[in-house]
């Protein structure tokens, strides 16, 4: 391994200052648990890396008028046993609770598997669908993303030379609103997606389907928001039926590969089974909150 | 070259002071730097849980920390499990119920396990599946692992 500094951050200016002053050859340091792996396999070399844990506004996670502020450096165990995000929003519980082992939940965080990237990336679907925001700080200020369009490619985000991911903002759930996650995976537990499925819905007062968003990973080379399977509920009611048409719309638009751990025709057939039954169960939540 | 870093922490309620390169995992430095030996390395890459250590009461895969995270933490490693009055009741059941063929996972699972009866002392056998679900074992099958979980949930 390429030997590197060790530099922990107290503030953002200065995460900011070194990820200019290094572009490249250096990176953000939260749980470890991707970087040092990729660290060591030589996926690539850095001279510095900036661990962010000690800069208090990427540790915030608070309510803030109904919206919630969940800084990139907060692990997942914080989330989950936060009992006010728990009520809130029980889609991003479910992506929290069941990422790697309690050994990775101790130190990962939601927005570092943001930035981090992968086409499987268990948090990014759910935060997609429940419209959260991402906060970018760099040398020109802060600027903010919507997470869908945060990632462009396996590995790779609209992050420039200098900037990092602060935290990211949820929207304050409305009335009868709520997600869900569920994954395939081949065990109980412990392993990457053979295709995830995120969805969030919103029930108007006749109980129908006000709002609806779907999100799915590990089909194509991000995170996919399928705009077209939330579209199609509106005004419908929340019954198996549609949400299988739904689901049926979400396979239609995801872009899956064969690989080591599943074909595209199981990939396909996933998107659709998990779209569904993500749905199923965000309503159920959404009827009951 | 990089320059080392001057870490000073505490590792099993002791006072530790040390100067280590910035890029050594936690895991490589217990082993190597401080002679903890315990803590095994299996994957290195946070699947197996073999190196499971507890950094302010949180159990992590010291594989993914760097050591240099650890100045001004408290670090707990299986050489902190037993005391001179006896094994940790963890310990003494994983024997009693053979939790434990080649041994490489075992610390691992005894500091993940103290982790979660620590917190959990009434975790039922679902729980503890899950709670263990970071933790490798080649060898068990981990239905005598389980047992030797429950059975120290009645021996403390």
């Amino acid at each position: 391994m390429h030997p590197f500094d060790y530099i922990a951050a107290t503030s953002v200016d200065e995460v900011t200052g070194l990820l200019a002053k290094h572009g490249e050859r250096a990176r953000c340091l939260v749980g470890g648990t991707d970087l040092l792996v990729q660290l060591r396999a030589g996926r690539f070399d850095l001279d510095v890396v900036v661990d962010i844990k000690s800069v208090p506004e990427a540790n915030v996670l608070e309510f803030d008028n109904g919206n919630l502020r969940m800084g990139s450096a907060v692990p997942c165990y914080r989330v989950y046993e936060d009992p006010q995000v728990r009520k809130a929003y029980p889609g991003i519980i479910d992506c929290a609770e069941l990422v790697g082992g309690i050994q990775i939940q101790s130190r990962a965080s939601i927005g570092a598997n943001l930035c981090n990237a992968a086409p499987s990336g268990d948090t990014i679907c759910p935060v997609i669908v429940h419209n959260a925001e991402a906060v970018i700080a760099g040398p020109n200020g802060r600027r903010s993303v919507p997470a869908e369009d945060f990632c462009t490619a396996p590995g790779q985000t609209v992050l420039q030379r200098g900037e990092w991911l602060l935290e990211l903002r949820f929207p304050k759930p409305p009335p009868r609103f709520a997600g869900a996650y569920e994954r395939f995976i081949p065990r109980n537990e412990m392993d990457i997606a053979v295709v995830g499925a995120a969805s969030a819905v919103g029930l108007d007062n006749a109980g129908n389907v006000a709002t609806a968003r779907v999100a799915v990973a590990a089909v194509a080379p991000t995170p996919l928001l399928v705009r077209e399977a939330g579209d199609f509920l509106v005004g419908k009611a929340p019954t198996r039926e549609n949400f299988e048409a739904a689901g049926e719309i979400a396979r239609s638009k995801v872009r899956p590969i064969t690989d080591m751990r599943g074909t595209i025709e199981q990939r396909q057939h996933l998107t659709k089974v998990l779209t569904r039954r993500t749905l199923e169960l965000a309503a159920k939540r959404a009827q009951e909150a | 070259m990089v320059d080392k870093v001057h870490v000073k922490t505490t590792i099993n309620g002791e006072q530790r002071e040390f100067l280590v390169d910035p890029f050594m995992s936690l895991l490589e430095t217990l082993r190597d730097l401080l002679g903890l030996t315990g803590t095994k390395e299996g994957c290195n890459d946070g699947n197996c849980g073999a190196c499971t250590v507890v950094i302010d009461g949180r159990i992590v895969d010291s594989c993914c920390v760097l050591a240099a995270e650890i100045s001004g933490k408290a670090v707990e490693t299986i050489e902190g499990m037993a005391t001179p009055a006896g094994l940790h009741p963890l310990q003494q059941a994983f024997l009693e119920e053979a939790a434990l063929q080649c041994g490489v996972c075992t610390p691992g699972f005894l500091v993940a396990a103290k982790g979660l009866l620590d917190r959990e002392p009434d975790a039922d056998e679902h729980r503890i599946r899950y709670w263990l679900a970071g933790n490798l074992c080649r060898c068990t099958g981990y239905d005598k692992i389980i047992r030797a979980v429950q059975k120290a949930q009645t021996m403390a």
